[in-house]
């Protein structure tokens, strides 16, 4: 650890001596930026399940850091010329894979940002290993890409099933119930957060009482025959913990309330929602779920202020997905500007370990192990329809997570 | 005791809307010959459709239950004259492919407008209850699906076996020629029949709309479970579809409940079971096998 920042401060100190004097050994000519313009690839889903969540609205908030930093740093910006790409994977690895190469080599992007779909993440993640290019991930989940898959030029952003399970898990044992049932999809994805949330049930004294891993896809669309079981069970589960994700989630919760399992004393839990998630199901059919969010648009003043401009822009509330595409493109810019480079190899360096503060990041740390980005959690609860005073404004934050125990320690597993 | 029950009604809901979905598939297929890909897109309409007159216009759950098959009814009629039946007479290939062009559009166009996001139905409020059976309570809308789509099937069942259209429609499924020849204008029959089958998809749609998510892809999944239903009741065959679309639903239900130590089974049990009956009788459980051309 000791070791590393002093790397990176000798690093930085390199970059301030050729940033002013010019000719020091990381100017190499006169250009400092390959093609002098810094090009941003936004690559994830445009169509299908998480186009909502992330999609085009993640383009419009990296456009709008970009606009943000000219703004701020008007003549002195390292350089004028700044573009956005982007393209759509439909989810699907292999496209994820050719559309990075692409990216990185025929557009000339020094970075990849956001590409949800854990499958999909881990492709991009060996592409931009071999292509020593700079790999934001935000809308994924999985830790592999920070444990057996992270490399040097990978960072992972936002959240991980980790961060889910640790917040809802632990705070929903201690303050709803110990006795927990899971339903899963039964794919990666679910399986992960099973295990994840039955890890962080059991370090908080509590117990998986039942589990049940449903068809995926669930082509029949229903789940009834699980949530009749779930009251049943001896000793009864007091939460019911959902790991389904967007419209198989819609489907889950319509049910759950049709049976009126929180009247029958079975409180409701969810692995992953989004607030577009929570818009489409309405606040009311999810009233006092808990769940574990990774930013909230009307948390303080600086968020509401992003929201605000964010809305303008799109129309609509951002997701903490949109947030953190919008903070990592910022921080990369900002970081060559700082460097005075877009030398993958000189941003790595200065990135790790960095300390960060920003609309997104709250006592955010780029660790310079594994290259989590660390930084504050929420564990959040629907409110009530009588509470919800403004359209978006549905959620309430009750606790906030400390960075530090918000994510797992570094995995052994990772080799930089 | 209590939990079987409770499964097997929770079979039988699910059971309903693939016997509707199937029942339409069925006429149609016996009609025109056509394996309407486009069904599901259908059912997606009927479930948006509701969703939109409700948060666009303010109409109510039971104006829709009218409104969407209705007007899915003539939009399907519409269709088969603008396109279907200039393909009915080539390999029914073409009609397969035009029909599976046809939900890729429909879904495509909802997608652009309203996104891929859910939207919100909610039961209406005559139904937000549960209905108490002594050993058990059971949501009131699951009941009012599974009481209305057996007036449905048992309506369309009249309708056939009892009615003049419904005599032409039987005799022009089991032996189209023999039917023209006896000088009875069955091309006069196929768009209107055309239109009710898409009608029973819209009708399945708005039923769907307050349990399911609403969203453009939501027929795309249940499709499939459908031609597997369709297939195992035998292809055109009215009974079977209805009858194997109950049953499917039955042997879902105690699968996921009774099989879920055997996950790889619970999941792929309708199609083992569509295996095991076309071992055993290829034209489907009331098929009939087509007489040698």
């Amino acid at each position: 650890m000791r070791r590393t920042v002093g790397v990176a401060a000798a690093s930085a100190a390199m970059v301030l001596l050729a940033g002013c004097g010019g000719g020091g050994p990381q100017s190499g000519g006169d250009q400092k930026l390959t093609g002098d313009k810094i090009v941003l690839g936004v690559l994830n889903d445009q169509s299908g399940a998480y186009s909502e969540l992330s999609g085009k609205n993640s383009v419009k908030a990296v456009e709008m850091a970009v606009a943000d930093f000219k703004a701020k740093h008007g003549d002195q910006a390292v350089t004028k010329n700044i573009s956005v790409e982007t393209a759509d994977h439909q989810n699907k690895p292999d496209i994820a894979n050719s559309k990075a190469a692409e990216m990185y080599d025929r557009k000339g992007a020094d970075i990849i940002l956001d590409v949800p779909t854990s499958s999909a993440a881990l492709k991009v993640a060996d592409v931009a290993k071999e292509k020593k290019k700079l790999y934001f991930n935000i809308g994924a989940a999985t830790t592999d890409l920070t444990g057996k898959s992270c490399n040097k030029y990978t960072f992972h952003y936002a959240y991980d099933t980790h961060m889910l399970a640790n917040g809802t898990g632990k705070v929903t044992t201690q303050q709803v119930g110990k006795n927990w049932y899971i339903l899963y999809p039964n794919y990666a994805f679910g399986q992960d957060m099973e295990k994840s949330f039955t890890a962080a049930i059991t370090a908080a004294g509590g117990q998986v009482v039942g589990k049940d891993g449903a068809p995926f896809p669930n082509t029949s669309g229903d789940y009834s025959t699980f949530l009749l079981k779930a009251p049943t069970l001896n000793p009864k589960p007091q939460v019911l913990g959902t790991m389904q994700a967007g419209a198989e989630l819609v489907n889950v919760v319509k049910q759950y309330n049709e049976f009126k399992l929180r009247d029958k004393g079975v409180g409701l839990a969810v692995g992953l929602m989004f607030i577009t998630d929570i818009h489409s199901l309405t606040p009311a059919a999810l009233a006092g779920t808990t769940y574990t969010d990774a930013w909230y648009w009307n948390f303080d003043q600086t968020n509401r202020e992003f929201a605000d401009r964010f809305q303008k822009e799109t129309g609509t509330r951002p997701s903490f997905a949109h947030a953190a595409n919008y903070s990592a493109a910022m921080q990369y810019l900002e970081a060559v500007q700082a460097a005075g480079t877009d030398d993958a190899d000189t941003i790595v360096k200065a990135l790790e370990g960095k300390e960060i503060n920003d609309v997104f990041l709250r006592n955010g740390k780029i660790r310079a192990e594994d290259h989590r980005v660390i930084h504050d959690a929420y564990l959040a609860q629907v409110k009530p329809q009588a509470e919800v005073t403004e359209p978006w404004d549905y959620v309430k934050v009750l606790e906030t997570i400390p960075a530090a125990e918000a994510f797992a320690a570094p995995s052994p597993d990772c080799k930089l | 005791m209590t939990g079987f029950l409770q499964n097997t009604f929770n079979g039988l809901v699910s059971g309903a809307f693939y016997a509707l979905l199937a029942l339409g598939l069925a006429v149609i297929f016996g009609m025109l010959r056509v394996v309407n890909f486009a069904h599901g897109a259908f059912y997606m309409l009927g479930a948006f459709g509701a969703y939109v007159l409700l948060s666009e216009a303010g109409v109510p759950f039971w104006a829709a239950l009218v409104i969407m098959p209705v007007g899915l009814g003539l939009l399907g009629m519409a269709l088969e004259r603008a396109v279907i039946h200039r393909l009915t007479r080539l390999d029914p290939l073409y009609n397969f492919l035009l029909t599976f062009g046809l939900t890729l559009i429909l879904q495509d166009l909802v997608k652009s407008r309203y996104g891929v996001q859910s939207s919100p139905y909610a039961t209406p409020s005559a139904l937000g209850g549960s209905v108490d059976f002594g050993l058990f309570d059971f949501p009131t809308y699951r009941v009012f699906i599974l009481g209305f789509a057996v007036a449905v099937c048992v309506a369309v069942w009249w309708l056939l076996s009892h009615t003049r259209v419904g005599m032409v429609v039987r005799a022009a499924t089991e032996r189209p020629e023999l039917t023209r020849a006896f000088g009875i204008n069955v091309g006069r029959w196929v768009t209107p029949v055309f239109g009710f089958g898409i009608a029973l998809a819209g009708l399945a749609g708005v039923l769907a709309a307050p349990m399911r998510a609403v969203n453009p892809l939501m027929g795309a999944d249940l499709i499939i479970v459908v031609f597997a239903v369709v297939v195992i009741g035998g292809l055109g065959s009215i009974f079977g579809s209805v009858a194997a679309g109950f049953g499917i639903g039955l042997v879902q239900a105690w699968g996921e409940a009774y099989l879920s130590d055997f996950p790889i089974v619970s999941q792929t049990i309708v199609f083992i079971v569509m295996a095991v009956v076309l071992l055993w009788r290829p034209a489907g459980l009331f098929g009939r096998e087509e007489a040698p051309a």
